[in-house]
C-alpha cells in the first residue's frame, strides 16, 4: 500500500508500537541479566525455582508468601520481580498506543471508532488492575 | 535443505526424549540430577527452534510452545500458558508496527473484533487458571488435535470474492487498498458477514486466553475464509490481532501469580532470535515440509497433551 493511503491513527499506533516493543524488550534483557547474575538477591532463591514452578500458580503464591495484583510493585528491589517491570510494559504497550489514538478519532469525528477504543481502553485496563482475582483447585 | 529440517527435527526430538522421562510435571526436583540453570537453558534452545519452525510453517509461537513446554517440560500448565501469552504477545507486538506501516495489516478490521476478543479473553483466562491441570490438558489436547486439522484441511483464498459488503462493515468503513508487490498492482478489498466473525470471535477470545496459545490458527480462517479479506491482510491482521487478545489475558495470568520470569524472559528472547534466523531459511527452505514437520509436531504434542489429561501417558 501507498504510504499516503494508511490512515493516520494506523501510522501513529505503529510508531508508538514500534517504540514500545523495543524499550521492552531491551528492559527485559537488561533486568534478567541483573537477575541470573545476582546483582540484586531475589525474593526467590534460583535454586528453589523447581519447587515452585511444578506447582499451580495460586499454590506457589501461597507458598512464596506473595500477593496476587500489583503487590509485586513493593518487590521490584528484588531481582527476580524486577523483571515484572518490562513483562507489565509489555503488557501495558498496546494500552498506551489505544489511549494515543484515541484523540485522533475524536478529532477526526469518527465516533464508533472513538467508542470502540475507548471500551477496549477500560477492558485492557480492567486486566490489568488486578481486580479479577481467581480462585484455584 | 531437507538436511537442515531433519536436523532441527532431531534436535527437537532429542531434546524432548531427553527431558521427558526424567521430569515429569509432577517430580519433585530433588529427583532431579541437573541443576536449577539445565531447564531454563533447554527452554531457550527449545524455544530458539520453535521459533524457526514457526516461520517457517507459518505458524505462530504461542501455538507451539504451550503444548510442547506444557508437555514435556516440569512447569506448571499455569506457568506455561502465563510464558505462552508472553511469548505470542511479544511476537505480535514485534511484527505489529511492520505490519500496519505497509497496510497489509488494518487496524478498522481489527478494532471492532479485538475488543470481543480481548473481552472474551479475560474470561478464557479466569477459566483456565481455575480449572483443574487434567481438565485443562485434555481441553488443550482437543483443540491442539483441532488445530491439526484446520491446518491440513482449511482451504484459504488469496483473493475472496465479496460481492456486497456487510451493513456493518460499510457503516464502519471496513476496506483498504494495499500494494501487491509481487504483481505490482493495488489490491482494494472489502468484507462481509461482519456479526457472524464478531460472534466467532467470542469463542476464540475463549481459547485464546483459556490455552494461551495464541490465536492466529483460529483468527486467519474467520478473516480469509469467512469475511473475505484477502490472505495477506487476514494473516498480517491475525498477528496484531494477537496483540491485543493476548494482552488482556496475560494481564489475568501475571495478576494471578501465573509468571514467572525464568521461564518467560528465555522464552520471549530464544523464540525473537530462532524468527529472526528463520526468516533467513525461509528464502532456501521448502515451507511445504517445514509446514508438515510442524503439523507433526502438533499432533504429537497434542496426543501426549490428551493422554496426560486422562492419566494414560503421565
Amino acid at each position: 500500500m501507498t504510504k499516503h493511503k494508511i490512515k493516520e491513527e494506523q501510522l501513529v499506533y505503529a510508531k508508538w508500537l514500534d517504540w514500545g516493543m523495543k524499550i521492552g524488550l531491551l528492559l527485559l534483557i537488561l533486568t534478567f541479566i541483573v537477575y541470573l547474575t545476582g546483582i540484586l538477591s531475589p525474593k526467590i532463591p534460583i535454586s528453589e525455582l523447581p519447587n515452585y514452578w511444578k506447582l499451580k500458580a495460586h499454590q506457589y503464591m501461597a507458598s512464596a508468601g506473595l500477593q496476587p495484583g500489583w503487590a509485586w510493585v513493593a518487590l521490584i528491589t528484588k531481582a527476580d520481580f524486577l523483571n515484572f517491570i518490562p513483562i507489565a510494559f509489555l503488557g501495558a504497550v498496546t494500552i498506551f498506543c489505544y489511549i494515543r489514538i484515541l484523540p485522533i478519532f475524536l478529532k477526526n469525528k469518527q465516533i464508533a471508532y472513538f467508542i470502540f477504543a475507548l471500551i477496549e481502553c477500560l477492558i485492557l485496563i480492567l486486566a490489568a488492575s488486578g481486580i479479577l482475582h481467581v480462585g484455584g483447585h | 535443505m531437507k538436511i537442515s529440517c531433519l536436523i532441527l527435527l532431531i534436535l527437537m526430538l532429542f531434546t524432548v526424549i531427553i527431558v521427558n522421562p526424567v521430569f515429569a510435571e509432577n517430580s519433585p526436583s530433588t529427583e532431579s540430577s541437573m541443576p536449577w540453570w539445565a531447564w531454563p537453558l533447554i527452554l531457550f534452545v527449545v524455544t530458539f527452534i520453535l521459533g524457526v519452525l514457526a516461520v517457517l510453517g507459518g505458524v505462530g509461537g504461542g501455538v507451539l510452545f504451550v503444548p510442547i513446554v506444557g508437555g514435556f517440560f516440569p512447569f506448571n500448565m499455569d506457568f506455561v500458558r502465563g510464558a505462552g501469552l508472553f511469548v505470542a504477545l511479544a511476537g505480535a507486538l514485534a511484527a505489529g508496527p511492520g505490519l500496519l506501516k505497509r497496510g497489509f495489516a488494518d487496524l478498522r478490521l481489527a478494532i471492532p473484533l479485538a475488543l470481543i476478543a480481548s473481552a472474551s479473553a479475560i474470561v478464557g483466562a479466569m477459566i483456565g487458571l481455575a480449572l483443574p491441570p487434567h481438565i485443562v490438558n485434555i481441553a488443550l489436547g482437543t483443540t491442539i488435535l483441532m488445530i491439526v486439522a484446520i491446518m491440513l484441511l482449511a482451504k484459504k483464498s488469496e483473493y475472496p470474492e465479496v460481492k456486497k459488503a456487510d451493513a456493518l462493515s460499510q457503516a464502519l468503513r471496513i476496506n483498504g487498498i494495499y500494494h501487491e508487490i509481487s504483481t505490482g498492482k493495488e489490491i482494494e478489498w472489502k468484507v462481509h458477514r461482519t456479526p457472524q466473525a464478531l460472534i466467532l470471535f467470542v469463542a476464540i477470545g475463549i481459547m485464546a486466553g483459556m490455552f494461551g496459545l495464541g490465536a492466529g490458527w483460529a483468527n486467519v480462517p474467520v478473516l480469509n475464509l469467512l469475511m473475505g479479506a484477502p490472505l495477506k491482510v487476514s494473516v498480517a491482521t491475525s498477528k496484531f490481532l494477537l496483540s491485543i487478545t493476548d494482552t488482556s489475558a496475560a494481564w489475568i495470568y501475571l495478576n494471578n501469580g501465573a509468571v514467572l520470569p525464568m521461564l518467560v524472559a528465555p522464552s520471549i528472547v530464544g523464540i525473537m532470535l530462532g524468527s529472526v534466523v528463520g526468516v533467513r531459511i525461509l528464502a532456501v527452505a521448502k515451507p511445504k515440509i517445514v509446514r508438515y514437520i510442524v503439523i507433526g509436531m502438533l499432533l504429537f504434542a497434542g496426543i501426549r497433551a490428551l493422554l496426560k489429561g486422562l492419566g494414560i501417558w503421565k
